[in-house]
């Protein structure tokens, strides 16, 4: 019965979501059932912030190491969740003006909004910022010239980052003015050998036709995958019945 | 006297000097609308609140007729005219359009006024008004507008249209086609391989990693650490990344390994937790389980990437599994797996992040491998049938494309639009 419920649950929502999709009549069920799925996931936040609440409670309680970092943790979330409830400092809404609470949270000048412009949004960057350190390190040790095919993909590397320079069109202009002399050609007919043309080449080409089989691998996948969901072939995500 | 004369004769040259300061006209030269030239004796102020003379409006458009939009539920019209006259395709420089845009006005059922549906620009010559319903008659107006001022008459519709619901939309027939196609292989493969017949699937050096990694945390009495991906538990990647967790799990199980994950979805954590006390249970560990180890941190992406990458430093697991949805936190999260020294399996179906695992994992598992963990994992040879199912998909797919190719090159644009707008385009493999 624990399991059966939820696969039935899955199997008739994934055959609404179908029929929504191919005919228009039924486009408002997809909608109804996506709506349900928002509300469980509402319900479930509840218990998230519950779990949240456990953990860091628990750690405290024991003085399990880095305990600290759990004060600061729940003391954030209840100051950002009283914050967020109370609608700190947000004027009442144009239409409502006897009701205090009226105004949307995320007003300009509102404490949540502030919150969020100054203290999570540089957080979030300095975050995301880190990105460029772990890319150089990741780049670093991705191109190390090993064997033939780690040399191929350093080439590639440096003509691709390369050509998206300004720097890749003046360094390897004269070049192909120079090649075009010795052979006696054309300069337009070597064109096509300037960093930034290379580039578009190697990504519109190569890195497009592999994106695209990846691309088709990843569709016939999810096909498969939810078929066996909904037919119920697979259950591993469902738990056990005891 | 001479002096008082020259004195009474300054004072008047500086009154009348004055005096023809204060009351001379300004003389300003007026171009009037029919070309002539006059002089206006009018100050600047008067100038400015003279009203301009209103311009010729541009002539309306003409034959407007509304039809239903088809292959949706009703909630369309498309709105169709013939340009107004005044609106020509190309303007000579430095001279200014006679119509920059239509407005669409439409009154429902007859009743009330018309009402700003939307707004098309020049030389367009049809609007889709897609807030209609099927209960209700339309009736449309179009202007034609040169600016706010200068509007042409409205042409309106001959009579009213009522948006129709259709049951089929006949622009998906193609990848319905299609869908079947690779459905009706899937299912006909598993109930081969349910008859018995044994099936050959390719080792697959990700999945096969999964073992190795979590004997490597057991021996090393270091904990295994999974990050089912930032989505929620509707997107087939979680449920994909849910499944290898199961297997996971049971190895976790079976060694007596400790497994952590942190979640970043309410819903994927309690479905991760059935699932990994399933998993305890069915490798007869029941009391090994521990819910904790699985908890939520926050729904924000680069909270719970800070969250994530701290327990890695603090815990040091020696084997981290990324498998589910990942965006920009992918290269944070395997950089840090790498730093601390952990052995590293992803799996994603996010092909701009599939790099990143590339460069920074041991093993990856890209974009298909990855849905086909599950059943590779479970070695049942029904959930097998449907790997090659998706092997059928593939080779319609190559089929396709070698048709596709041999038409492009031999000049066969019939059959290369047809395949590229119906059966590989928007329409079928490509939705």
């Amino acid at each position: 019965m624990k399991r059966t419920v939820p696969l039935v649950i899955a199997a008739v929502t994934g055959v609404i979501l179908i029929a929504s999709y191919f005919i228009p009549y039924a486009q408002s069920w997809g909608e109804e059932a996506m709506i349900w799925f928002d509300i469980l996931a509402a319900i479930a936040f509840v218990l998230g912030g519950g779990n949240l609440l456990k953990m860091h409670l628990q750690k405290i309680s024991n003085r399990r190491a880095g305990w600290g970092f759990s004060v600061v943790t729940i003391s954030a979330f209840l100051i950002t969740l009283s914050i967020g409830l109370s609608k700190m400092g947000v004027n009442p809404a144009e239409n409502f003006p006897e009701w205090s609470w009226s105004g949307d949270y995320l007003q300009e000048g509102g404490g949540f909004k502030w919150m969020y412009d100054y203290i999570y949004l540089p957080l979030a960057s300095t975050m995301f910022s880190l990105l460029a350190f772990f890319i150089a390190s990741a780049a670093f040790r991705a191109f190390r010239a090993k064997n033939a095919e780690a040399m191929i993909l350093l080439g590639t590397a440096f003509i691709v980052l390369f050509g998206r320079t300004y720097a890749g069109i003046y360094v390897s202009q004269p070049i192909i003015d120079v090649l075009a002399s010795i052979t006696g050609s054309e300069v337009e007919s070597l064109m096509s050998l300037r960093l930034d043309r290379l580039t578009s080449t190697i990504t519109n080409v190569f890195t497009l036709a592999g994106n695209r089989a990846i691309t088709i691998g990843i569709a016939l996948g999810i096909v498969s995958l939810s078929l066996k969901v909904l037919m119920g072939v697979d259950r591993s995500y469902l738990g056990s019945e005891e | 006297m001479t002096d008082r004369v020259f004195r009474t004769a300054t004072l008047v040259a500086i009154v009348a000097t004055i005096g023809g300061l204060s009351v001379r006209p300004t003389m300003a030269q007026a171009k009037l609308d029919n070309g002539s030239e006059a002089q206006a004796e009018s100050p600047p102020v008067e100038r400015a609140e003279t009203k301009p003379k209103p311009e010729n409006p541009p002539r309306p458009p003409s034959d407007v007729t509304a039809i239903d939009r088809p292959d949706d539920a009703g909630t369309g019209i498309i709105v169709k005219w013939s340009l107004s006259p005044d609106d020509i395709a190309k303007v000579e420089e430095g001279q200014t359009r006679n119509v920059i845009r239509y407005e669409i006005l439409r009154q429902v059922d007859g009743e009330g006024d018309f009402e700003l549906a939307g707004e098309a620009n020049f030389q367009k010559e049809s609007f889709v008004d897609p807030k209609c319903s099927p209960n209700s008659s339309y009736i449309y107006q179009v202007v034609a507008v040169k600016n706010e001022d200068s509007k042409s008459a409205p042409e309106a519709t001959a009579a009213g249209t009522r948006p129709v619901v259709q049951w089929w939309d006949t622009k998906r027939t193609w990848f319905l086609v299609i869908l079947l196609m690779i459905c009706g292989a899937v299912i006909q493969f598993i109930r081969l391989a349910r008859a018995g017949r044994s099936l050959k699937v390719r080792k697959i050096a990700g999945l096969e990693a999964v073992d190795e990694a979590v004997g490597r945390a057991t021996e090393m009495g270091r904990s295994c650490l999974f990050v089912p991906g930032i989505l929620d538990i509707n997107d087939m990647q979680t449920v994909a990344g849910i499944t290898v967790l199961s297997r996971v799990a049971g190895l976790a199980a079976e060694y007596d390994a400790m497994l952590e994950v942190p979640t970043s979805r309410s819903l994927v954590m309690t479905t991760a937790r059935e699932t990994v006390q399933a998993a305890y249970f069915g490798a007869g560990r029941p009391d090994a389980y521990n819910e904790d180890n699985i908890y939520y941190l926050t729904d924000e992406q680069f909270g719970y990437v800070a969250g994530v990458t701290g327990t890695m430093v603090r815990d040091k697991p020696a084997a981290c599994f990324y498998m589910g949805a990942f965006f920009a936190e992918s290269l944070i999260l395997a950089e840090t797996g790498n730093s601390i020294g952990a052995i590293q399996v992803a799996g994603t179906a996010m092909p701009s992040q599939l790099p990143f695992f590339v460069a920074a994992c041991d093993y990856t598992l890209i974009g298909e491998e990855f849905f086909a963990a599950s059943a590779y994992l479970s070695g049942e040879e029904h959930q097998l049938g449907s790997l090659k199912g998706q092997d059928v998909g593939k080779m319609i797919g190559g089929l396709l494309i070698i048709v596709g190719c041999l038409s492009a090159t031999m000049g066969l644009d019939s059959v290369v639009s047809f395949l590229t707008d119906n059966v590989l385009g928007d329409k079928g493999f490509l939705p």
